[in-house]
C-alpha cells in the first residue's frame, strides 16, 4: 500500500490541497480512491451505480417480453437489434423468452434490490448515522463489492454466450435446472448462474459480517440501541437474515452442482428423457423448493426491509416529526424477520404438502401481517398533521407505503393456503410480490437516493425533475401491476411464452396491451432520473451540511468527504434520532449530538 | 474502531462507545461466520434425514457392513477405525486450546509445539478420511450383483463393486451421494482448518504475534477448528451411529 501512496505523491498533492481542513489526511491515488477503495462512502456508491446498471439492464430484459405479452407473434425491429439470433425477424424465440424472465428475476432481486439496496445504504449509513469512522474492517468491505462485481459481470457475460443465459426461472427449480437436456439455458448458462450466485453469496457474507460487528461494536458514545435511527437497525435485521439464510441457498446450490456435474441425484427422480430413463434417480425435486425457499422468504425482507427502514427515516424527518411508536417499529422489525424464517412452505402449497402443514404455514404466514399493519399504521401516523415538505424523497418514500399497504394485502389472500391454490402460479403472484417487494424496495432505493444525494455527491439533484419521476413512475407502477390482478384471478398463469393457445384467455389480451404501454412510458421516466442523477453529479448546485434539517449523525459530517467521516472527535450522542418540532424550541429540529437541555432532563423520551 | 472506549455515564454496556460482549470484532464476525456455516450443514443433514425417510422401502446401508476396516488387519471391526479418527480429531481440538491459552501467557514454544500437533492431528484425519473413502469406493471382495439395463434397451446382469455416484453395492445409492458429498464439505472445511493452522503457525514463528502484542489470530483459527470438530461430532452421529 504504502508503495502506491509514494508513486501517485502528485495526484495526494492535489487531494491535499482540497481538503486543507482535513486532519485525517491520507494520500491516495486514483485507484486506492476510485477502484479498490476501502472507504464505506466510496464502496456504497460503486455498489449504487453497478446497481443501477443492472437495473437498467434488468429492465431491458422485461421491455423485450412484455413486447412479446402484449403483441405476441409481432415482429420488433428492436428485439433483434439487442437480441440478434434470439430475436431473428423480430420474433422473440420462446426459448430466450424463458431467459429473459429468469434473468430479469435474478437481476433485480439480487443485483439490484439486495445489492443495491443493502450495499449502497448500509454501506454509507451505518458508520455515519452511528457515529463510525469507517467500517469495522474496511478490506473485507472491499473484498465484498469486488466479489459482487465479478458476481455481476459473470453474469452479464451468461447474457451472450451460445446456448443462452439460465432459463429456469430466478428460482431455478430442478430438474429443469439440472438437465442441460431440458432447456438449452440449462447447459452453461446454469453453470455461469450457480458460481455468480455463489460469488455474491460470499459477498453478502463478508458485507453481513462487517455491518452487523459494526453496528454491535462501534457505536459511539451514548449511541444506545434505542438511540439508534431505524434504518440502522433494518440494515442490521436484514444482514442478520442474509447471514443465516443464504447458507442454505449455498447448500442448495452446492448440491445443484453435483446432480448436474458429478452424476448424483439429489433432486432428481423418475425422469425420462425421449423415451429413456435417467440414470440417476431416488432424489426430490421438492427437497430443493424446501432449501430454496428457507433462502428465498427471508430474501423477501432481506430487500424490503432496508426500503421500510428508510421510508421511516425520511417520513420522520419530512414530516418535521417523530417517527409514531419507535418501539413499536423495532419490534415490528425483530418480529417480522424472525417470522420471515418460518413461513416458507406458503410458497409450496401446491407441491402436494400436507394440508395440516400447509394450515400452520398459513398461520405463521398471516401473523406477519400484525406486525406489517403496525408499520403501515405508523407511518400513517406520523405523517398525519405532520408539517409535510414534499420533496422527492419524501414522495418515494410514502410511495412504499402505499405500495406496501395495496401489495401486502394481496399478501393474505396469497398466505392462505385455501385461497393461494386458486390464484398459484398466476399473475395475481406476479402482481403481488412486484408490488410489495419489487417496486416498493425499487422505491426504498429512489427515495434514498434523492434524500442522501447530497451526502454522497456533496450536491442536490433536480427537484422539478424528481418530482416528474415521481409520479410518472408511481403511476405506471400501478398502471403495470393492478390490471395483473385481474390476469391472474381470471386464471392467465405466469411463465408463459404466449396465451394465444387459450381462447379463453383472448379478451384479456387488452390489459396486456395496456401494461406493455405502461411499462414502456414508466422506463422512459427511469431515463430521466439517470440523467438527473449523472447530471447532478457533476452540475448540481452545491450542497449545503444539512440540507433537509435532520437530526441524525450523517448531517454532521462535513459535504466534503474526508477519511474517518469527522474532522475532529466524533460526536457524542445524547438523544434519539426524532426531535422534531419540540414545543418550546426554536428549531424545529434537534440533532442527535446536541446535550440534553435541563429541562430535558427531568423527562427524557427513552 | 470505536475510538472511545470509557464507559458511558450511564454504566450501560449497549449505552454506546463500548463493545457490549467485550469481544473484538474479528472474534464476533468469527462468531457471526460459525453460526452461518451452521446453517449450511444444518440443511445438509436435515436433507440426508428426509431423503433416508423418503427411502425407506429401500435397503439404507448399515455403517456396521460397510465401515469395519481397519489398517493392517483383515479382521472385521465395526467402527473402530472411524472411532479412532474421530478420537484423533477431538483431541486436535485439545491442543487447540492448549495453543490458545499459551499464547494468553504468551508462551511462544508451547504455542508452536501446539500448534504443531493440531496441524498433525487435522492432517491425520484427512488421511484417515481419504482412507475411509479408499474403502467405501473400493467395496467388497465379492461385490454384489445387479440387474441393470444396457443401451440397448436389454437387461442384464453385472457385478458392481464399492460405492460411487453412479452406483452402491451396499444398498441406497443416496446413502453414496450424500456420504460422499456431507463428509467430503467437512473435509474440505477440516482441510480449510489445516491452512489456518499453518498460516497461524507461521505468523507466529516469525514473531508477528509478539510484534502486534495479541494472540487473537490464533484464537480465531481455534474458534473455526473447535466448530469444525463439533460438526464432525454431527456428521458421525448421523452417518455412523442413526
Amino acid at each position: 500500500m504504502d508503495s502506491t501512496h509514494n508513486l501517485s505523491a502528485e495526484n495526494a498533492h492535489v487531494t491535499h490541497d482540497a481538503h486543507a481542513h482535513d486532519h485525517h489526511e491520507h494520500k491516495e491515488s486514483f485507484i486506492t480512491k476510485y477502484v479498490f477503495s476501502q472507504d464505506h462512502k466510496m464502496i456504497a456508491k460503486q455498489f449504487l451505480v453497478t446497481a443501477i446498471f443492472m437495473a437498467v439492464v434488468a429492465f431491458m430484459l422485461s421491455l423485450f417480453f412484455r413486447l412479446q405479452l402484449a403483441w405476441p407473434g409481432e415482429s420488433f425491429k428492436i428485439s433483434e437489434i439487442f437480441l440478434g439470433k434470439w430475436a431473428e425477424g423480430g420474433l422473440l424465440d420462446p426459448n430466450f423468452y424463458l431467459s429473459l424472465v429468469t434473468m430479469h428475476g435474478t437481476l433485480m432481486v439480487f443485483f439490484v434490490l439486495t445489492a443495491g439496496l443493502t450495499g449502497t445504504y448500509a454501506n454509507l449509513l451505518i458508520p455515519l448515522q452511528l457515529g463510525v469512522r469507517d467500517m469495522v474492517n474496511p478490506f473485507m468491505n472491499m473484498l465484498s463489492y469486488w466479489f459482487f462485481f465479478v458476481s455481476s459481470v459473470l453474469m452479464i457475460v451468461s447474457l451472450f454466450i451460445e446456448s443462452g443465459p439460465a432459463s429456469a426461472g430466478w428460482t431455478i427449480y430442478p430438474p429443469l435446472s439440472a438437465l442441460p437436456e431440458a432447456i438449452p439455458g440449462s447447459g452453461l448458462g446454469m453453470t455461469l448462474w450457480l458460481i455468480a450466485m455463489a460469488l455474491f453469496i460470499i459477498s453478502s457474507l463478508l458485507g453481513g459480517l462487517n455491518y452487523v460487528a459494526t453496528v454491535i461494536n462501534c457505536r459511539t458514545k451514548g449511541m444506545k440501541m434505542t438511540r439508534m435511527p431505524l434504518t440502522v437497525w433494518t440494515f442490521m435485521t436484514a444482514a442478520i437474515l442474509g447471514i443465516l439464510s443464504f447458507p442454505v441457498l449455498l447448500a442448495a446450490a452446492l448440491l445443484l452442482i453435483f446432480d448436474r456435474s458429478f452424476g448424483t441425484a439429489f433432486f432428481l427422480s423418475d425422469i425420462f428423457i425421449s423415451g429413456q430413463a435417467l440414470e440417476q434417480t431416488g432424489g426430490s425435486p421438492v427437497l430443493f423448493q424446501h432449501l430454496f425457499w428457507f433462502l428465498g422468504h427471508p430474501e423477501v425482507y432481506i430487500v424490503l426491509l432496508p426500503a421500510l427502514g428508510i421510508a421511516s427515516e425520511i417520513i420522520s424527518t419530512m414530516s418535521r416529526k417523530p417517527i409514531f411508536g419507535y418501539r413499536a417499529m423495532v419490534a415490528s422489525i425483530l418480529a417480522i424477520a424472525f417470522l420471515s424464517f418460518i413461513v416458507w412452505g406458503h410458497h409450496m402449497f401446491v407441491t402436494g404438502m400436507d394440508p395440516f402443514i400447509g394450515s400452520i404455514f398459513t398461520f405463521t404466514t398471516l401473523l406477519i401481517a400484525i406486525p406489517s399493519a403496525i408499520k403501515a399504521f405508523n407511518y400513517i401516523t406520523t405523517l398525519w398533521r405532520g408539517n409535510i415538505i414534499f420533496s422527492p424523497g419524501m414522495l418515494f418514500a410514502i410511495g412504499i407505503v402505499s405500495l406496501f399497504i395495496s401489495g401486502g394485502l394481496t399478501g393474505i389472500i396469497l398466505g392462505d393456503s385455501a385461497l393461494d391454490i386458486n390464484v398459484h402460479h398466476t399473475y395475481f403472484v406476479v402482481a403481488h410480490f412486484h408490488l410489495v417487494m419489487g417496486v416498493a424496495s425499487l422505491f426504498g432505493i429512489i427515495a434514498g437516493v434523492y434524500h442522501w444525494f447530497p451526502k454522497m455527491y456533496g450536491r442536490m439533484m433536480n427537484n422539478k425533475l424528481g418530482y416528474v419521476h415521481f409520479w410518472v413512475t408511481f403511476i405506471c407502477a400501478y398502471g403495470v401491476f393492478w390490471p395483473m390482478h385481474y390476469l391472474g384471478l381470471a386464471g392467465v398463469p405466469r411463465r408463459y411464452y404466449s396465451n394465444t393457445a387459450f381462447p379463453m384467455f383472448d379478451h384479456l389480451q387488452d390489459l396486456n396491451v395496456l401494461i406493455t404501454i405502461f411499462v414502456i412510458i414508466g422506463g422512459l421516466a427511469q431515463v430521466v432520473f439517470i440523467f438527473n442523477f449523472f447530471y447532478s453529479i457533476w452540475r448540481g448546485p452545491k450542497a449545503p451540511q444539512n440540507p433537509w434539517k435532520g437530526t441524525t449523525l450523517e448531517w454532521t459530517t462535513p459535504v466534503e468527504h474526508i477519511h474517518g467521516n469527522w474532522p475532529g472527535d466524533i460526536p457524542e450522542v445524547h438523544r434519539w434520532p426524532y426531535d422534531f418540532s419540540l414545543p418550546g424550541e426554536e428549531e424545529d429540529f434537534i440533532p442527535q449530538n446536541v446535550p440534553l437541555r435541563d429541562h430535558e432532563k427531568a423527562n427524557e423520551h427513552h | 474502531m470505536a475510538d472511545s472506549t470509557s464507559v458511558t455515564s450511564k454504566g450501560s454496556i449497549w449505552g454506546g462507545g463500548v463493545a457490549p460482549f467485550n469481544v473484538s470484532y474479528g472474534k464476533m464476525m468469527m462468531w457471526f461466520f460459525l453460526i452461518s456455516d451452521a446453517f449450511t450443514f444444518s440443511s445438509l443433514l436435515i436433507s440426508y434425514g428426509t431423503m433416508r425417510n423418503k427411502a425407506a422401502n429401500e435397503h439404507w446401508p448399515s455403517p456396521d457392513e460397510v465401515f469395519n476396516h481397519f489398517p493392517f488387519t483383515d479382521a472385521h471391526i465395526k467402527l473402530a477405525f472411524v472411532s479412532l479418527m474421530t478420537f484423533i480429531l477431538i483431541m486436535s481440538s485439545v491442543t487447540m486450546v492448549l495453543a490458545v491459552e499459551a499464547g494468553h501467557r504468551f508462551d511462544k514454544k508451547a504455542v508452536v509445539k501446539w500448534l504443531v500437533l493440531t496441524i498433525i492431528g487435522g492432517l491425520f484425519f484427512l488421511g484417515s478420511q481419504a482412507w475411509e473413502w479408499y474403502h467405501f469406493i473400493t467395496g467388497t471382495h465379492d461385490g454384489k450383483l445387479v440387474e441393470v439395463m444396457n443401451e440397448q434397451g436389454v437387461w442384464e446382469t453385472i457385478r458392481i463393486y464399492g460405492a460411487n455416484m453412479h452406483h452402491n453395492e451396499y444398498g441406497a445409492q443416496q446413502f453414496a451421494n450424500f456420504f460422499f458429498f456431507i463428509t467430503g464439505f467437512h473435509g474440505s472445511h477440516v482441510f480449510s482448518g489445516v491452512v489456518l493452522n499453518v498460516i497461524a503457525l507461521l505468523m507466529v514463528l516469525n514473531g508477528r504475534m509478539e510484534r502486534i502484542g495479541h494472540y487473537e489470530f490464533v484464537e480465531k483459527v481455534g474458534l473455526y477448528w473447535h466448530f469444525v470438530d463439533l460438526v464432525w461430532v454431527f456428521v458421525f452421529t448421523f452417518f455412523y451411529l442413526l
